[in-house]
């Protein structure tokens, strides 16, 4: 099998691999990382974004062979929590079983990224490649508007 | 004032004791009886040890133990909520602790029917109680006061008349020498300081930070990762497979047909009635392999060759499911009605709907001809649906020297079923119970904790076999293993049959119901479904679809979810048919009971959540000055000792776009809300879930084996479809007890959709889902 260096989390990694082993499983596997979560296999659920180059990518389609860029999971978008996002999640209350928030954490990550005022539309833009099985939206669309708005309440 | 309790009317099958830790910790348990410890295993009782609810430490702080699985309803939140409120410490002072399974320690641990709540939020509080009046009594003697003159706050004992005070950290190694009084005061609950407290998730940061919170995330040490491909047709068995081959892929440890345990060692927990066959009593026959790394695993699945025995099932299919739907229905036309079965008058336990499937009282047909009444007669479909949490299902676990270790997800764990899977007994059984990524009923079937206690055995004795040490293996299944192998809530077919008098008053009501035998929750229809009983003339029966294989489980909400689809939806058509305002008709109908309660049904109740949202919603003239095109409707449902109305407004355009514009929600579960927090996210995402219910979800069955296969072809609802502050939601404290609110949000949702769908539209939606009627969601 064929080595592969990434950088994840602004370390560099050097994993050996299959070249068609998606990232997701890489990340999880064989990196340990498993904050990434794993739901479709096809990309359609978001559960697995991660950035690849600032941007939100379904990890779980996504080659390891391809990715020669910067790769930014949920353990790298702050060490203890303190993402304007993260913090919002959590005075929101946003979870309830959890499992897709890391996907959508990141996907909302990208998003205020590039649009950091995002209006309603654009959040639908972003997010709706993000499953959330509860039912969570009401209160993750809140807390991106609430982180935002620098966590001030509107 | 305080309300007295008797130590002795705890429940008369258990009863509290108290442990000394060393390092000054105190220990308060509620122990289980041998009753209770016998329960599930059956075999000899173990003498009963302390549990661990609560240990005071010596800095005051505390450990409160979370009994119960969390799948996603904020349990974990939930209970030691009140045993800290109780406790009369600070929720910032405690850490939750989740319990290892022990059914001698903690009796059940089920999450699942919204029963966790009803069934422990009173022994928490005794616990948390008990806890408090221990510290007192340590106090009392340490001073030498009366313990009446004492108070606590924020794990603080006081004395006010000498200005003294001490921690609850030191008394504890005192407390735990007391004696624990014989009466013991419950809080008044104006006094609770944590229940009815919007907390947020013990587990946020964990979820926020993508700490290894989750069952597929379970990590021991040389873990290899397997995957199992069983028959894609329901009960069919492998013939031969390639094993040789898969063996030679690069990564592969072990791959091999799974053979079924040694009798007698399978034989409790059986998983329900049509269920796979296959390898062994409790386990479906296929090939398992075994990896490195799980994609390494399921890869190799493309190179597998299995030669299968599909079995009987593989001529079934849902076409033909629904000709068996319309022949039943012909023959009872044809078949004088069997003699009828009472109602139970008593309220069935929360969650527990079932009863007779006959209810006769009086005579429908003869109101059906009688001069002056008008009769509506229609036809209502459900399909199957899958539960597709968002963690596919998996567990992990390792056999070694006769004894299993398994980290399991599921919502009603069980050791013994995996110990026979492994061919031990339960007592060689240590489960750990981790968190899931939701449930919503699916976790209340375990197969993949059997199937990893078989895979994780037979791994092991292989490696023992070839001087290896034995490991650790998880058991994923993929997105299309979870679609392919779940057990399915139950379709039906209903076929109506209404009558209205002149006055608009409902004189007749007749259900036919096309049901399958094997419905998880017993019954086609719950014995206390409205209208039952506020009816003159009733009339339901069912037939069963045979044959039918598809396993079939409960789906939050099991027996109301698609039920309630159909009733509201004919009682809505029974309101037009009156001329008279929907929601309106449907009070008129709860304001006219025919003869004492049925099954605890609650008119009063029902009628106070359809007040309650007729108020929030400001249905009269909301509803009056709508814009063409937008419509609002009304639904109810008494579900899982719950009480849940909503109003809908939505909007449905010439190509047949639907927009929700707004929900709300009126809810009673009783005088308490122990996490308004949790509750409001419950009701919103059941509302949610209710939306995935009508546009897009169905599983088809063809040839014996499930149609669909992944998120593309059972989409969820997604963000686009949820507008901004979409779901209000209000609680009506009624003076009943507190219980579940994970189920009783879900049912009324669909129908209240479907009915402003007419309203909006002048289309009656009567089969779902509404994909195959051309409608979509507008964006």
């Amino acid at each position: 099998m064929p080595n592969y260096r990434l950088t994840v989390n602004g370390s560099q990694r050097t994993v050996d691999v299959p070249a068609d082993m998606p990232l997701l499983w890489v990340l999880r596997d064989t990196l340990n990382l498993k904050g990434t979560k794993f739901g479709c296999g096809v990309g359609a659920c978001g559960a697995c974004t991660v950035h690849i180059n600032n941007e939100a990518r379904r990890s779980c389609v996504t080659q390891v062979s391809g990715v020669n860029q910067q790769i930014t999971t949920i353990e790298g978008l702050s060490a203890d929590g303190s993402h304007p996002l993260q913090r919002a999640w959590m005075e929101l209350d946003v979870p309830q079983c959890g499992y897709c928030q890391a996907g959508q954490l990141m996907s909302a990550a990208a998003l205020l990224r590039k649009t950091p005022r995002p209006s309603d539309a654009d959040i639908n833009g972003a997010m709706t490649g993000n499953v959330c099985r509860c039912g969570t939206y009401l209160r993750i669309r809140e807390a991106i508007h609430l982180a935002a708005n620098g966590g001030r309440r509107a | 004032m305080k309300k007295k309790l008797n130590i002795t009317q705890l429940d008369r099958r258990s009863f509290l004791q108290v442990t000394a830790l060393a390092g000054g910790g105190v220990m308060i348990g509620l122990y289980a009886p041998k009753a209770l410890a016998q329960g599930r295993g059956g075999g000899p009782a173990a003498a009963p040890v302390p549990s661990n609810y609560i240990t005071i430490n010596p800095n005051n702080t505390f450990t409160v133990v979370a009994k119960n699985p969390e799948t996603g309803q904020g349990i974990r939140n939930a209970l030691p909520m009140i045993i800290a409120d109780e406790l009369d410490v600070d929720w910032s002072q405690v850490t939750v602790k989740q319990a290892d399974r022990d059914a001698a320690k903690y009796g059940q641990q089920i999450e699942g029917g919204s029963t966790a709540i009803p069934s422990n939020y009173t022994p928490m509080r005794q616990i948390g109680a008990a806890g408090r009046a221990l510290v007192l009594a340590a106090a009392a003697d340490n001073w030498s006061v009366p313990v009446t003159e004492l108070t606590t706050a924020s794990g603080v004992v006081r004395h006010a008349a000498s200005n003294r005070t001490a921690t609850y950290g030191s008394l504890a190694a005192k407390a735990a020498t007391m004696q624990l009084p014989a009466n013991i005061a419950l809080k008044d609950p104006k006094d609770f300081k944590i229940i009815g407290k919007p907390l947020p998730g013990v587990d946020n940061l964990a979820i926020v930070t993508g700490k290894p919170a989750f069952s597929v995330d379970v990590n021991p040490p040389n873990m290899l990762h397997a995957i199992f491909e069983k028959c894609p047709v329901f009960g069919g068995r492998v013939v031969n497979a390639n094993i040789d081959e898969i063996k030679k892929l690069p990564g592969i440890r072990h791959a091999f047909i799974v053979t079924p345990p040694t009798p007698p060692a399978a034989a409790a927990g059986a998983p329900p009635a049509g269920g796979r066959g296959g390898g062994g009593p409790n386990i479906p026959s296929g090939v398992a392999i075994v990896a490195d790394n799980w994609w390494l695993a399921q890869n190799a699945r493309k190179s597998l060759r299995i030669t299968w025995d599909e079995g009987a099932t593989a001529t079934q299919s849902t076409a033909g499911y629904t000709a068996t739907a319309k022949q039943l229905k012909a023959a009872a036309d044809q078949a004088p009605a069997a003699a009828p079965a009472a109602a139970p008058a008593a309220a069935p336990a929360p969650g527990g709907r079932g009863g007779p499937q006959i209810a006769a009282v009086g005579n429908v047909d003869a109101a059906f001809t009688a001069a002056g009444n008008k009769v509506v007669e229609q036809e209502y479909y459900f399909p199957l649906l899958a539960h597709a949490p968002l963690e596919p299902q998996n567990s992990t676990a390792h056999y070694q020297n006769g004894k299993l270790e398994i980290w399991s997800p599921s919502q009603i764990p069980n050791v013994d079923p995996c110990g026979a899977a492994a061919g031990i007994t339960g007592a060689d059984v240590t489960m750990h119970l981790v968190r899931a990524g939701g449930g919503f009923g699916r976790r209340l079937q375990s197969e993949y904790d059997l199937e990893v206690s078989r895979i994780a055995r037979l791994v092991a004795d292989e490696r023992t076999a070839a001087g290896q040490p034995s490991v650790p293996v998880k058991l994923l299944w993929s997105r299309e293993d979870d679609m392919h192998f779940d057990n399915y809530r139950p379709a039906a077919y209903h076929y109506f049959k209404g009558a209205v008098d002149a006055s608009g008053k409902l004189v007749a009501f007749k259900d036919f119901v096309g049901a399958f035998p094997n419905t998880g929750s017993g019954t086609p229809i719950p014995s206390n479904e409205f209208p039952r009983g506020f009816v003159p003339n009733f009339l339901v029966t069912s037939g069963n679809i045979t044959p039918f294989n598809v396993p079939t489980g409960a789906l939050r909400a099991p027996g109301t979810n698609g039920t309630t689809f159909a009733m509201q939806s004919i009682i809505d058509e029974l309101a037009i048919a009156a001329n008279k305002d929907p929601l309106q008709f449907r009070l008129d109908v709860l304001n006219s009971p025919e003869g004492p309660a049925v099954g605890g049904f609650s008119a009063a109740r029902a009628i106070g959540v359809v007040e309650k949202v007729r108020q929030m919603s400001n249905w009269n003239t909301r509803r009056a000055s709508l814009p063409r095109g937008t419509g609002m409707g009304v639904a109810f449902q008494f579900a899982h000792a719950g009480y849940v109305a909503y109003v809908v407004e939505a909007a449905v355009d010439a190509n047949k776009r639907i927009k929700i514009n707004k929900a709300w929600a009126a809810v009673d579960i009783g005088r308490q809300i122990v996490n308004p927090s949790m509750a409001k996210n419950l009701v919103e995402g059941g509302f949610i879930e209710g939306m995935s219910h009508i546009m897009h979800w169905e599983i088809t069955i063809d040839k014996g084996r499930v149609v669909q296969n992944n998120f593309t072809e059972f989409q969820p609802t997604r963000m686009q479809q949820v507008a901004r502050n979409l779901v209000e939601v209000e609680f009506v404290l009624s003076d009943n007890n507190p219980t579940g609110l994970g189920e009783p949000s879900l049912p009324p949702a669909v129908p209240a959709i479907t009915n402003a769908i007419f309203h909006a539209s002048g289309v009656r939606i009567r089969s779902l889902p509404l994909v195959h009627a051309g409608y979509s969601w507008a964006t």
